[in-house]
C-alpha cells in the first residue's frame, strides 16, 4: 500500500483502554483496522454484509457491526473488544456464563455474542425467554442452536435483577 | 433396557460421564483462539479469485493486462501458470460405472459452474487484490447445458466432462427379495416424491487457507480450516511432487465445519502452488459470497419412493428410485457416491424390511459439487422413508406410533442385516421411541393438539425415528468404494520428564470439544490429572497416518485410541514403578496420579516416575527401563449403531404459512456418554440445522444456473428466535464390541428433524389434504400447496 500514501488519512481510536494512531486508507473496514492493524484477531469476520453479528463489538458504549463501519468513522471513539473484556486467567462474567452452560462449540460467532450481550444486559429487560431469544436474533451461530447460550443469558439476567 | 455394566471397562470411572466444562474454551472465549485468518507472517501476501460467472463455457482467453495497473498487484494467475507444477487430485473408487473427474487447482480448459475459481490475484494487501478483479477480462465460449438433473441424466444431454462420456458418473442398485411381486400382491401401497434441496453448510467462519514455503527444509505449511488435515497432506503432497514430510497440513481453531471443510478444495492447491512458486507466505480467505458459491453443498435428490404394507401396518417392501444431483465435480476424496449412494443404502432405516429395490443414479449438473454435510444422505433417506411410515399409518387409520413400534427392529433381532447390507449391532431403536413418547407423554400431547385443531388451528405432530451407522471401522471405507482407509485411529500418548502427558492424535476437532473428552477418557484410563494432559491434534504430522475428525468417528476411534493407548501407557509407568518400589505390578493400583502399592504403604507420583525413568540414571535397571511413550491404533472393524427418534408438534400459522415449533424431543442412544454436556450440545445444534433444513434454507439455482443466494439474508440460517427448546432423552445402551462403549452421535439431530418436520407439518394440514414431500417448508410453498388442494377441493373445515 506505500503506492497509495498519499491517499492515507490519520485515524487515532481508543481501543480496550489503549489509545492507537494509524494511517490508513479511507475505505479500510473497521473490522479489518481491529484484526490486522491493530492485531486484535478476536473479532471475526462471518460475512461483511452485517448479518452474521460474528463482528460486534462496543463503539462509544453500545454494540455496533464492525465490518459495517469504516475505521476512519472511528476517529476518537472509545471502542471494545472481546479481548477487553476478560482474559484465560480471570474470565469476565459473561464468558464464564459461556463456559458454564456451553454456550460455545467452535467458537467462531462467539467474541460477537459476548459483546452483543453486554449490550443486551446493559439496555434491556430479558425478563422472558423471548426477549432473550429475540436479542439474540441478530447474531448467527451455527454451533449451538442457542439453547445453552439463551440459558447463559437467562442466568446473567437473573443475576443482573431487574433494570432500573 | 437396562443400566450397562462398565466395571470392566473402567476401574474407577471419575470423568467419563461428567459434565466436564471445556479447557478449550478459555481461549475461543477470550479472543485467543487462532483461526487461519488470524495467523500472520512475515512478507505474507494476499490472494483473490475471479470465479466463472458461466455455468458452462470454453475458457478462450484471459487478458489481465490492467490488473498489473492496480497498485500492490504482485501476480495473475490462470491454469495455464500451473501446467507441470501439479497433478489434478483424482477421486477414485472401487465402485463400478464410476468416473472420478479431476480437481486442479483452477478451471481448466472449461468453466462448470457459477463460482469455479478461474484465475487468481496476488497482492501485497486483499483489497488490492480484490480491485485487481474487475480488471481482468476473461472470453468464454459458452457451452450448453442442462441445470436440473432429470434432464442432466438424459442420454442426449450436454456433456460436462466430455471424458466420462456421460453424466451418469454413479450408479448403484440394492435389491433383496422378489420386490416386483410383493408389491403385485401387497393389499397397501404409498408412494410420493421426495426432495431435500439443496443446502450450504454454511459454518461461520469462511473457509481460510495460509501456506508458507520453507527455504531452508524446502518444505510447506498449509494452515488450513479443515477437518481432514491428515487427508489433505496425503493427496497434496501427491499433486504437488512433495515427499510427505515437505507438507504439513495444520488446522488450528477452525469455526464450525458440518462437513463443508471435509474436502480437497482447488483453493488448497491454490495457496500451495502460489508460495512455493513466489516462495512467500500466502493466504486466502474466502468471503460469504465464495462460500454460498463454492463451499461442498448439500443433498440434492429426487426420491421416487414406494412402501407396501399389510393390514396389520407392516412393511412387506419398499423400493426407490433416486436421482442425485451431485453437481459439476466429484468431490475428493468422498467421491460423488458419498450422498448418493447412502441415501439408497440407509433408506430402509431403522425398519425390518425384508424386500427392497434402490437405485441410484448420480448425474454431473453446472453446480458446485456436493459432499458431506452433517448426516450424509441421510436426512434425505429418512424424509422419504418417515413420510412413508406417516402416508401408510394414515392410510390404514394406525396411529404412527404404533406403526413405527410394529416395525422397527427389535431386540432379539439384533443384529440385524439391512436389505442394502448394513448391519445394526445392539442399538435402542424401539426404547428410544418409547423414550420419546414418554418424554412428551404422548397421549396428552394428542389431547392437547386436538384441542387446538377444534379451535381452528393448524397443528399438527410428527414422528422421525432413524439409526445411523458411526464410527466405522476398517471393514468398510466411509465412502462406498472409496480406496482411503477410513476406519482407524491412531493416538500416541506420552509422559515426559517432568510428568507431563502429552497425547497426540489424527482427529481434528471443530468444535466437537474433543481436547477436553479425549482428555477425560485419558485422565480415566490413565489414572492422572486432567490438568496434566495435552491434547495435540490438528496437525497430519502428529501420528503416522491420519484422516481428521468426520462421519462421527471421533468419540469412537479417538475414544477407543485413546483408551487402549493409555492402557498400554499405563502398563509401562506400572512396570517402573514396580522396579523402583520393588513391587508386583500386580500389587499397584495408579490414581490422581499417583501408583500405590496394596502390599505395602509406598507410593510414587507419576512425577516422580518419570524423573527416575529419564533422568535418575541407575535408578531402574538399564536393561529393564522403558520410555513412557505408547502409540496404538484403534480399528473398531465394523460400524456402530447410533438411533433416535424425534417427536415434535407444531403449529403452521394460517395468515402467514410460517411454522412455530411447539414441543420438541430428542430420545437417543449413543452408547456411553463421555461428557454429557457436549452430548447435548451437540444434539441442539445439530436439530437446529435440521430445522434450518426443514423450514430456512435452500440454495436456488436459476435456469442460468446461478444462484439466487449471494449473502445470509438470501441463504436463511435459523436465528435464535426459530429453535424451541428441546427436551433430550438418553439411552445408553450397551455396546458389548466397542471399546469404552462409544457411539458417534454429532450427526443425528440433521437427520431426523426434516423428517419429524414435514410429518408434522403435513400431520397439521391433514384436514385440507396437503402433505409435505419436499423441504424446505418455507411459507412460499406452503402457501402454495394450501392454495392448489383449496382449489382441488373445498377446504375442508
Ligand atoms: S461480519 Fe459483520 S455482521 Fe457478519
Ligand atoms: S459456536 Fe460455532 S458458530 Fe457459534
Amino acid at each position: 500500500m506505500s503506492e497509495h500514501t498519499d491517499d492515507l488519512v490519520a485515524v487515532t481510536v481508543t481501543v480496550n483502554g489503549m489509545t492507537h494512531s494509524r494511517r490508513i486508507e479511507p475505505r479500510m473496514l473497521l473490522s479489518d483496522f481491529l484484526r490486522h492493524g491493530l492485531g486484535l484477531t478476536g473479532t471475526h469476520v462471518g460475512c461483511e454484509h452485517g448479518v452474521c453479528g460474528a463482528c460486534t463489538i462496543s463503539v462509544g458504549g453500545r454494540s455496533a457491526r464492525s465490518c459495517l463501519m469504516l475505521a476512519v468513522m472511528a476517529e476518537g471513539l472509545e471502542i471494545e473488544t472481546i479481548e477487553g473484556q476478560g482474559t484465560p486467567e480471570a474470565l469476565s462474567r459473561i464468558q464464564k456464563a459461556f463456559q458454564d452452560h456451553h454456550g460455545l462449540q467452535c467458537g467462531f460467532c462467539t467474541p460477537g455474542m459476548v459483546m452483543a450481550i453486554a449490550d443486551l444486559l446493559a439496555h434491556h429487560p430479558l425478563e422472558t425467554d423471548d426477549q432473550i431469544r429475540e436479542g439474540l436474533s441478530g447474531n448467527l451461530c451455527r454451533c449451538t442452536g442457542y439453547i445453552n447460550i439463551i440459558a447463559a443469558v437467562r442466568e446473567l439476567a437473573r443475576e443482573r435483577g431487574p433494570l432500573t | 433396557m437396562n443400566k450397562p455394566d462398565y466395571s470392566d471397562v473402567v476401574m474407577r470411572p471419575k470423568l467419563v460421564g461428567k459434565r466436564i466444562k471445556r479447557t478449550e474454551d478459555l481461549r475461543l472465549l477470550t479472543g485467543t483462539g487462532e483461526y487461519v485468518d488470524d495467523v500472520q507472517a512475515a512478507g505474507m501476501v494476499h490472494v483473490a479469485i475471479r470465479r466463472s460467472d458461466r455455468p458452462h463455457a470454453r475458457i478462450i482467453a484471459v487478458d489481465a493486462h490492467a490488473a498489473f495497473d492496480i497498485p500492490g498487484v504482485i501476480g495473475v494467475y490462470d491454469m495455464t501458470d500451473f501446467e507441470g507444477e501439479c497433478e489434478p487430485a483424482v477421486p477414485t473408487s472401487r465402485m463400478k460405472d464410476y468416473y472420478a473427474t479431476p480437481t486442479w487447482p483452477l478451471a481448466r480448459g472449461k468453466v462448470r459452474y457459477v463460482g469455479e475459481p478461474v484465475v487468481a490475484v496476488v497482492a501485497e494487501s486483499r483489497y488490492a487484490a480484490e480491485d485487481a478483479l474487475d480488471h481482468i477480462v476473461i472470453d468464454y465460449e459458452p457451452l450448453p447445458f442442462a441445470i436440473r438433473q432429470v434432464d442432466a441424466v438424459k442420454d442426449d444431454a450436454p456433456l460436462l466432462h466430455e471424458e466420462a462420456g456421460t453424466n451418469v458418473i454413479v450408479r448403484r442398485e440394492f435389491v433383496r427379495g422378489d420386490v416386483e411381486e410383493v408389491f403385485r400382491t401387497a393389499p397397501h401401497k404409498v408412494g410420493g416424491t421426495f426432495r431435500m434441496t439443496r443446502k450450504c453448510p454454511s459454518p461461520m467462519e469462511n473457509r481460510s487457507y495460509m501456506a508458507q514455503w520453507d527455504k531452508r527444509n524446502r518444505a510447506l505449511t498449509l494452515y488450513s480450516a479443515s477437518n481432514i488435515p491428515g487427508v489433505v497432506r496425503d493427496v497434496l503432497s501427491g499433486c504437488l511432487g512433495l515427499s510427505s514430510h515437505q507438507l504439513r497440513v495444520i488446522a488450528p481453531d477452525v469455526g464450525g465445519s458440518f462437513g463443508g471443510k471435509g474436502s480437497l478444495y482447488s483453493e488448497e492447491m491454490l495457496v500451495c502452488l502460489l508460495a512455493r512458486k513466489l516462495q512467500r507466505p500466502v493466504k486466502y480467505v474466502a468471503d460469504r459470497l465464495e462460500d454460498l458459491a463454492a463451499m461442498s453443498q448439500a443433498f440434492d435428490e429426487l426420491i421416487e419412493a414406494e412402501l407396501a404394507f399389510d393390514d396389520e401396518g407392516r412393511f412387506l417392501g419398499l423400493r426407490a428410485d433416486v436421482i442425485g444431483d451431485v453437481g459439476a465435480f466429484s468431490i475428493y476424496p468422498w467421491t460423488a457416491a458419498l450422498e448418493t449412494v447412502q441415501v439408497i443404502s440407509f433408506l430402509p432405516g431403522p425398519y425390518k424390511t425384508e424386500a427392497y429395490h434402490g437405485r441410484i443414479r448420480g448425474v454431473l449438473t453446472p453446480k458446485p459439487p456436493t459432499g458431506p454435510y452433517r448426516g450424509v444422505g441421510r436426512p434425505s433417506s429418512t424424509l422419504a422413508m418417515e413420510r412413508l411410515v406417516d402416508m401408510a399409518a394414515r392410510k390404514i387409520g394406525m396411529d404412527p406410533a404404533e406403526i413405527r413400534r410394529r416395525n422397527l427392529v427389535r431386540r432379539e433381532d439384533f443384529p440385524y442385516r439391512t436389505a442394502p447390507g448394513i448391519i445394526w449391532d445392539q442399538s435402542a431403536f424401539l426404547e428410544c421411541l418409547e423414550g420419546a413418547c414418554a418424554a412428551l407423554d404422548y397421549p396428552a400431547l394428542l389431547d392437547r393438539r386436538d384441542a387446538m385443531r377444534a379451535e381452528g388451528r393448524w397443528v399438527g405432530l410428527g414422528f422421525a425415528s432413524y439409526a445411523e451407522l458411526t464410527g466405522i471401522g476398517s471393514r468398510i471405507s466411509v465412502a462406498p468404494g472409496m480406496p482411503i482407509n477410513t476406519g482407524t485411529e491412531t493416538a500416541n500418548i506420552s509422559i515426559d520428564a517432568t510428568g507431563v502427558v502429552t497425547a497426540a492424535f489424527g482427529v481434528a476437532s471443530h468444535g466437537q470439544g474433543l481436547e477436553t473428552t479425549l482428555a477425560q477418557i485419558i485422565a480415566d484410563e490413565l489414572g492422572c490429572a486432567m490438568a496434566d494432559i495435552i491434547v495435540l491434534h490438528g496437525d497430519s504430522s502428529l501420528v503416522p497416518m491420519s484422516t481428521g475428525t468426520y462421519a462421527s468417528r471421533s468419540a469412537v476411534l479417538g475414544g477407543g485410541a485413546a483408551t487402549v493407548t493409555s492402557r498400554g501407557l499405563k502398563a509401562k509407568v506400572l512396570r517402573m514403578a514396580a522396579l523402583l518400589m520393588e513391587q508386583q505390578t500386580g500389587d499397584l493400583d495408579l490414581h490422581d496420579s499417583t501408583v500405590t502399592s496394596r502390599a505395602s504403604n509406598q507410593s510414587l507420583t507419576i512425577k516422580e516416575i518419570a524423573k527416575a525413568v529419564y533422568n535418575q540414571m541407575g535408578r531402574i535397571p538399564r536393561d529393564q527401563r522403558e520410555d513412557l511413550v505408547f502409540q496404538e491404533t484403534y480399528d473398531p472393524y465394523l460400524g456402530t449403531a447410533c438411533s433416535s427418534t424425534h417427536l415434535c408438534m407444531l403449529e403452521v400459522d394460517p395468515g402467514t404459512f410460517g411454522v412455530r415449533i411447539l414441543d420438541y424431543v430428542v430420545s437417543e442412544d449413543c452408547g456411553r456418554i463421555i461428557n454429557p454436556m457436549i452430548v447435548d450440545g451437540q444434539v441442539h445444534g445439530a436439530v437446529a440445522q435440521g430445522i434450518g433444513a426443514a423450514l430456512l434454507e435452500e440454495v436456488i439455482h436459476d435456469g442460468e444456473g446461478q444462484s439466487v443466494a449471494a449473502s445470509l439474508a438470501d441463504y436463511l440460517l435459523p436465528v435464535a428466535t426459530d429453535i424451541p427448546d428441546i427436551a433430550i432423552v438418553h439411552i445408553e445402551a450397551e455396546l458389548p464390541n466397542n471399546v469404552g462403549g462409544f457411539r458417534g452421535m454429532g450427526e443425528g439431530g440433521t437427520i431426523g428433524a426434516p423428517a419429524a418436520i414435514a410429518n408434522a407439518i403435513s400431520d397439521a394440514l391433514a384436514p385440507l389434504g396437503v402433505e409435505v414431500n419436499k423441504l424446505p417448508a418455507t411459507p412460499d410453498r406452503l402457501f402454495a400447496l394450501v392454495r392448489a388442494a383449496r382449489q382441488d377441493k373445498p377446504p375442508a373445515e
